[in-house]
């Protein structure tokens, strides 16, 4: 039985993340931290020989990880995005969205209503990093 | 008007099913109130002092006959016969509770109408020009613009948990009805030498308790990348903004904190980024868009004459209509402000007469203003006088348009929970002692605004005489402020002094208006002597 808050088929990374700091000290751990007011573009570098970038939400309400998560999509980065911290199930939807496939929130999660909130929306106004069509699009064939 | 497709549809139906499973989750107890509160408020649904509060979008302030009768029957059905039209161009009602907010959202999505993003920390509803695709002074009509971006910001993932609010507003003319300069965003359609369609770009205004009127921040942006540059302020903004203190987190204290010219570069540099996502709606989309926006079918050969023997009616007609593009045709202000009324307020039935007004004379069109009144757009100029009657008969034609008692005003501390003041009762007793029309066209335009507290929802900063509640030691005090406008010359109202009790602000809003009287020169509204004879005459006037 997989983890049903990562949404990957390959194996979890072993080593554990360090912060940006560390990781840009040494640059050879594959696995690497950002808090939530640390400058995503800082990896950019690296990002062909990292597998996991855990990202964390000091509070829900702090949204800057959602623009740390699409920057680096933007840029091409194919390993695990793992938001931590303090992540509640009505966020995991825009989080997808923005790049996030891997989840480890402080409170557990409800997978019904995860499950239902996932497969709610069928159409999505705006491309974004998972590569939803918009609807824009859809319009015109 | 734009009409919902089945993609719209079904992104508005799935929020209905979303919100009623997160308020489902809150009555069960599955979720706290401190983590239900950010998802009822990008729904609209605040907690007040004695009920839920509802906030519907009214996109850009449009909307047809239907819609406004789906809002008459909310107002029946659901809260206590009243809606009440905000500065955002949306409605609100005052006394809903949470068991039935879903089933609100439903009736609503059956009119293609929503509350999303109406609150919370997320991009507004949009406003825009009352008069838009009507105005006789705009470049073209800048709601297809608008449409568009409600789209692309409607459920934007990455923008979804902002510093704060973000507001944007869309004009097209060079008299700005739409305040766009104390916008976090103020966008101008205009045309470059070249005759291309593209934007001024204004970042970084807004009211609230560090005020300020939004600095130019590019003077033409190609239309088709209007999207992917408010993406490109947004993204500077979400990253970089403050998060340690609420009332330091909009996007003006970024632009202050930086320098519009540091803040400039940093949306430059990003937008080149943002470009090559691909993330711009193309031409084709906002075609499809703009196509709902094509003007109605205006009868051809109509008279512009129009007769003015009834002395009533001529009189409303100079203060409440203005001019069209369409020869024979009319622009139609129906007041909300009734002396001793409540500003913006209209009773279930007032507001299905509206929709009905619109069907018969208006091609089916009403506008929502920012001053919390209603526009007929399109009416033929042969209806005014019918029409003028009809509205008489029902209390909507107080002919006070812009003038002293069309008074902008929050709910204050009647219903608002951050209010420290009561707004309401000082706006009914400033509009009974000006009841006198006469007197009131004698003073011309002038702008009243007040607010209940420094959120300044009231846009007390933006009035030509401003009004502050404050809480002075447990009771209600107002503070005057001179000099503010939110139109194409925007200022920033400036404190008079010490303040007033209920009574006494209205005294001393009538010191400076006798003071104006006394001061003006030909053809000058207050605001104009106020800038020419300043700040110091008035004062005297009002502390002696």
């Amino acid at each position: 039985m997989g983890d049903p808050l990562r949404f990957r088929d390959d194996d979890p990374a072993e080593e554990p993340a360090v912060t940006l700091d560390a990781f840009l000290d040494r640059a050879n751990s594959s696995a690497v931290r950002l808090e939530a007011g640390e400058d995503a573009r800082a990896l950019l570098p690296h990002l062909d020989h990292i597998t996991l970038i855990e990202i964390d939400f000091p509070r829900f309400r702090d949204g800057r990880g959602y623009s740390s998560a699409q920057i680096l999509r933007e840029a091409g980065y194919k390993g695990e995005l793992r938001a931590t911290g303090d992540v509640l199930v009505d966020q995991i939807d825009h989080m997808r969205r923005c790049g996030f496939d891997g989840f480890a929130p402080y409170a557990p999660i409800d997978p019904a209503v995860l499950e239902a909130s996932l497969n709610r929306y069928q159409y999505r106004y705006q491309t974004a990093a998972d590569g939803a069509v918009p609807v824009w699009k859809l319009r015109h064939g | 008007m734009y009409r919902y497709d089945k993609y719209d549809q079904s992104i508005v139906d799935a929020r209905v099913e979303e919100f009623r499973d997160q308020a489902r989750r809150r009555l069960a107890g599955q979720l706290t109130d401190d983590q239900f509160k950010p998802l009822r408020l990008k729904n609209g649904l605040y907690l007040q002092l004695h009920a839920y509060m509802l906030r519907v979008a009214i996109p850009y302030g449009t909307l047809d006959g239907r819609q406004m009768r789906m809002l008459g029957h909310i107002a029946r059905k659901y809260d206590r016969g009243y809606g009440h039209f905000t500065t955002r161009q949306n409605v609100q009602y005052n006394w809903i509770k949470l068991e039935q907010a879903a089933d609100i959202l439903a009736d609503l999505a059956t009119v293609e109408m929503h509350a999303i993003q109406t609150s919370g920390e997320s991009i507004r509803n949009l406003s825009s020009d009352q008069y838009a695709g009507a105005a006789a002074d705009e470049v073209c009509d800048p709601r297809p613009w608008a449409e568009l971006i409600r789209q692309a910001t409607t459920f934007h993932p990455e923008f979804s948990y902002l510093p704060r609010k973000f507001k944007i507003a869309v004009t097209a003319a060079d008299e700005d009805r739409a305040a766009i300069r104390l916008h976090d965003i103020g966008l101008k359609l205009v045309k470059n030498a070249a005759g291309e369609l593209g934007f001024e770009v204004y970042i970084g205004g807004g009211m609230g308790r560090t005020p300020f009127v939004a600095p130019l921040i590019r003077d033409f942006l190609p239309a088709d990348d209007l999207f992917s540059y408010i993406e490109a302020a947004l993204r500077v903004w979400n990253r970089n903004g403050r998060r340690d203190n609420i009332h330091k987190q909009r996007i003006k204290i970024l632009v202050h904190d930086l320098g519009q010219e540091e803040f400039t570069r940093q949306v430059e540099a990003e937008w080149q980024h943002i470009l090559q996502n691909g993330t711009n709606v193309p031409r084709e989309e906002f075609d499809r868009i703009a196509a709902y926006f094509a003007p109605p079918p205006f009868e051809t050969g109509l008279s512009d004459e129009i007769d003015r023997s009834d002395p009533d009616f001529a009189v409303w007609l100079d203060q409440n209509v203005k001019a069209h593009k369409a020869p024979g045709y009319a622009i139609v202000n129906i007041s909300l402000k009734p002396v001793g009324g409540i500003p913006g307020d209209a009773t279930a039935e007032q507001i299905e007469l509206m929709a009905d007004l619109a069907e018969r004379y208006s091609f089916d069109e009403l506008r929502v203003t920012h001053a919390q009144n209603i526009v007929l757009p399109h009416v033929r100029k042969a209806d005014l006088h019918t029409l003028w009657q009809t509205l008489d008969a029902a209390g909507l034609a107080t002919a006070n348009l812009d003038l002293i008692s069309d008074i902008i005003a929050c709910p204050g501390l009647d219903y608002c929970s951050l209010a420290n003041a009561r707004s309401i009762p000082v706006a009914q007793k400033i509009a009974t002692r000006f009841a006198d029309l006469g007197r009131q066209r004698e003073l011309g335009e002038l702008k009243l605004k007040i607010s209940g507290c420094i959120n300044a929802c009231g846009h007390h900063h933006a009035g030509h005489i401003g009004i502050l509640g404050v809480d002075k030691k447990g009771t209600e005090n107002y503070q005057l402020l001179l000099g503010g406008s939110g139109a194409e010359d925007a200022s920033l109202g400036k404190i008079t002094g010490p303040g007033f009790n209920e009574d006494g602000i209205v005294d001393a809003v009538e010191r400076v208006t006798d003071k104006y009287l006394e001061l003006r020169d030909e053809g000058e509204r207050f605001l104009d002597t106020y800038r020419r004879v300043g700040f110091d005459p008035f004062k005297e006037a009002i502390y002696g």
